[in-house]
Order: C-alpha cells, then structure tokens, then sequence
C-alpha cells in the first residue's frame, strides 16, 4: 500500500466522523466529478473557540484520512489558530501523502476554510486572512501528457 | 489476517503450477538459443514450433500465422502501427471503440498525430458496438477495424461474427484484441473473419510477459522489432523460450477446461450478481447481462467512491479493482464507465470483481456480507448520502 500508517489508521478509524445539528458553520467543497467531495462542519462557542468538529467524505482513502486529521487538528483551537493550518501540516501530521494525493490535503484545508467562511458570513463578522472559498478546488488541475 | 480471496483475474490470474514445472527446464538444462546450430539448442526451434501449434489449432489457425510477443500491449501496438504503416497507400483511416484497452487507445491518438483518421465507435448502456453505426463509420479510406473481443473492465462480448462479416464485406482488415476472451470464450478466426488477434498468457493462467499476435496469411504488415530472423523475420530478438513454453502449456490446459470452467464460473458470477443487486441498495451492475465475460462482474455503488472501498476489503482479505480517478492516477474515472453513459460520480464508486475456477461459493458469499458493511460504513461517512436522505426525506 502507497499510504503511511498514520494514513491507513486515521482511514481505518476516522476521528469525527458525523454531523452537527445546528452546526456554527458547515463548509463543503470538492465535487463529485473527480471524485471527492468534504464536508466539515463546526461548533464555535462565544470565545471563538472551536469547541468541536465533525466531518463527512465521499472520496478515496486520503480524502477520508486528511478529513480526519484536519479535524484533529482545529478541535479545541481559535479561529486565528484554525486558520494557520495548511495543507502542507496536515499532510505532515498523516507523515506525508503520495504525491497524486497532495490534492486531497488541499481540500481538508479547503473545508475548513468554507466552513470558518459560512460561520464569519452567519455572524457577519470578518475573519483576518480568510478568503470566499472556491467551491471547485479541483478546475485548475490538467492531466499529464504522455 | 483473513484468508485472501483474489477476485482481480482480469488483471492477472496465478500462473498454473503445471506451466511452472513445464517452463522450468528452459531456464536451466534446456537453456539453448533456439537459432544455434548444435543439436541441444536447435531442439528448442522445435518446442516452439509445438507450442505455436497448441495456440494456432485453438482458434482455428494455421501455425504459421502465431507470432509471439510479449503480451498484450505489444501485439497491439503491432498492429496498428504496422498496419497503418503497410496499408498507407490504401487509406489513413482506421476505425476502433471508445471502450478499448488503453493499449489501443493510445495507440490510436499517437496514429493520429502522425497522419491517421481514427473513428472511436460509441457503445450503448451495456457496452454494445452498433453494427449499424460501424457500417456508417466506413469510409474508401478504412484500412482497419480494431475491436475487442471482451471488454476488460464491465466484461461485454462485443459481436465479433458480425463485425468481421462488416469487415470482409468491404475488404477492410479486422483486428479484435481478445487479451480477456482468449481461452476464456470460444474464438475461431475464420468463422470471425477475423485477420489479426491479440492475446496474452498471464490472463490465463499462464507467465507474464508472453502473448502473441495471430496475423492471417496474407496481411502484409511487416516486423515491429528489427534485427535477427525470429518469428519469421517480423518479430526480432531472441526467443523467451520459457515464456513460450509457458503460455503453450497455459493455452492447451486453458482451452481444454474452458466449457467447464466457464460453467462454473458462470454459476458463482450470477450468484454473485443476484446476491449484490438484491441485497445492497442503490447498486447497479454494468455491462451487458449476458453477452458477458464468465468471470466478470462490475458493480457500481452510488454515494460512494471506489478506492476507499478497495482498501476496506483489502483489510477483509478481498483483492479487486475499481475504475474510479484515484485508482486510475488521473481525475477522471474509466473511459469504458464514461462510454456507457454513467455520470462521473457513479464511475467513481465501481468495483470489478473477477472469478477464477479457485473461486468457491463460500467466498462469494463471504465477499457480499463483508461488502455490504463495507457500503453501509462508507456511505455513514458521505456527504452525498446525507444529502440524498435529506431529499428522501422532504
């Protein structure tokens, strides 16, 4: 197998798999035409603190793995906090994704961000250094030529 | 660990351990270059000649008409671009399937950057070539037709007979590559009209990195690898003497078992089929129900994508493929699921399992129960089922 173990046991076992009814922001990004779709969804108490975190995937195994890490890495941090993790940190915190795979971490970094984007939009506030989010972070990708 | 159940015999099959031990003496007493002229050697001129004969009399060839490459992609490579090349003056277009192995297809789009006009045929639902939109497709230019016997992914038997009828009615070649049909399903080139035939050895029970390609006398396509007078000057280089050994030995054994395997397999195949589609909701299965491969079956799940199920039933011991993007290395999911008008998202969630005469009854049903938990986990985790159950649900 091309995965890491802490890919393989972050599939095995997702951490925060679910829904939060009520959820203070819910983000969705990917499409399913190439395949992979997340949706993570955040409760923010008054302090903005992200209380909790849950997730859904529709995609491959590093989808569903670099989900799970994501989530592991917002829970319990302020937005600003939440906001500096990149994509490169959740790959590195998984010990690294084959590269045809580096696309899936972008899109964990990616949901968080629609979802920080959906609670700033719900609470009319601005987040420092967050942008609208795509919601296809997959359109400038081009196939190889061989 | 579980027991491994390999349901992947469309991408290789265990080589048969009587091929084995009938390879093994050519690595070592019998290691002799066939082309020498000591008794030893010369010998092996004459095994080879025997195992193109197993192969010519299954489908009803003249010996001399086997060539011996090394395996599928070659033999097709081969024809094509020999045929493009010999047939020039005839015409540049060729015309072929959209469902082809990628062996062909990109075969094709390398011709037509060097001057070919190729026609890629649609397929219906099932994975069907139209005869009629084959006719239209003919032009004064077509120099070939190139369809496969059995498609590799949803396991549909394309009508061969009938093509090769279209074929000789106009006097245009017929190439069929059979890699999946080939002592899978009965093949006879001259009822098939067929003029050139691909095939290879590890898809039946035989070594990998042997195959041949049947080129009917007459066909002028000429060598493919230049230099020494090896199969009749047309395919160069020293003979993979075990190689050869070793897919005559797979072909005799195969072609003899065939109508009793085949039963066999056919049996588990529709267990396999009715038990899935009865028992897993939203599933469906792709390629032609009958006109099908004995080993095939391919599923497609809905809300669900194919790697993740993959790697969960590899943890059950379950080996099979998917055609979904991330199994491919590209974004999208299979060409062939595309061609018989499945959306992307469908695509992406398919899984083939394909049967060998190892496979029992037992494991099929062992795969369904474990496959069920595996959709109904992966589906507990997809946003595209939550969103389905929320509309349900309205």
């Amino acid at each position: 197998m091309m995965y890491t173990e802490k890919v393989m046991d972050h599939f095995q076992h997702p951490r925060n798999v679910g829904e939060i009814e009520n959820a203070s922001g819910v983000g969705t990004v990917g499409n399913a035409k190439c395949g992979d779709i997340m949706r993570i969804f955040l409760d923010i108490d008054d302090n903005g603190i992200i209380n909790d975190v849950k997730f859904k995937t529709f995609g491959c195994g590093a989808a569903v793995a670099t989900s799970s890490m994501a989530t592991e890495l917002v829970k319990g941090k302020s937005i600003q906090d939440a906001m500096e993790i990149t994509n490169k940190a959740v790959a590195e915190a998984l010990d690294g994704l084959p590269p045809i795979k580096m696309h899936c971490s972008l899109l964990a970094e990616e949901a968080i961000h629609a979802a920080l984007w959906d609670y700033a939009t719900k609470h009319n506030i601005k987040i420092e250094g967050l942008e609208k989010p795509k919601t296809d972070i997959s359109e400038d990708e081009t196939e190889e030529e061989y | 660990m579980p027991k491994t159940i390999y349901l992947d015999n469309a991408a290789t099959t265990k080589t048969n351990p009587t091929v084995v031990e009938a390879m093994l003496p050519f690595f070592t007493e019998n290691y002799g270059n066939p082309s020498s002229v000591y008794s030893f050697a010369a010998k092996n001129k004459i095994v080879i000649d025997e195992q193109r004969e197993i192969i010519a009399n299954s489908i009803g060839a003249k010996t001399n008409e086997i060539y011996f490459t090394a395996g599928g992609s070659e033999s097709d490579n081969w024809a094509l671009k020999a045929t493009a090349e010999a047939y020039k003056e005839k015409g540049n277009h060729i015309i072929t399937t959209k469902i082809e192995h990628h062996a062909i297809l990109h075969t094709a789009d390398w011709l037509e950057k060097h001057g070919i006009e190729v026609t890629y045929l649609d397929v219906d639902e099932n994975g069907l070539v139209s005869i009629e939109e084959l006719k239209k497709a003919i032009r004064p230019t077509t120099i070939l037709i190139s369809i496969m016997f059995a498609n590799n992914e949803i396991g549909t038997i394309e009508p061969i007979k009938e093509i090769g009828e279209i074929a000789k009615e106009n006097g245009i070649l017929f190439h069929t590559d059979a890699v999946q049909a080939y002592a899978h399903v009965p093949i006879n080139v001259d009822e098939m009209h067929i003029d050139m035939l691909s095939a290879s050895g590890h898809k039946f029970n035989g070594p990998k990195g042997i195959g041949f390609l049947y080129i009917r006398t007459g066909v002028k396509i000429r060598s493919f690898v230049h230099g020494g007078a090896q199969e009749r000057k047309r395919r160069a280089g020293t003979e993979n003497v075990p190689g050869i050994v070793g897919i005559g030995t797979a072909a005799k054994l195969a072609n003899a078992s065939m109508k009793e395997r085949a039963d066999y397999e056919i049996k588990l195949r529709d267990h396999l089929i009715e038990r899935v589609l009865s028992e897993i909701p939203y599933s469906r299965l792709n390629g032609d129900r009958n006109n099908r491969l004995p080993n095939n079956t391919n599923f497609s799940f809905q809300f669900i994508e194919g790697e993740s199920m993959l790697i969960m039933l590899d943890m059950k011991g379950i080996c099979g493929s998917s055609g979904s993007a991330c199994t491919s290395g590209s974004l999208d999911p299979s060409h062939v699921l595309l061609a018989i008008g499945l959306p992307h998202e469908i695509a992406h969630g398919s899984l083939r399992l394909t049967l060998s005469e190892e496979t029992t009854m037992e494991d099929i049903d062992y795969v369904v129960d474990e496959l069920k938990k595996v959709i109904e986990n992966l589906r507990g985790m997809s946003p595209l089922y939550e969103d389905f159950l929320k509309k349900q649900g309205k």
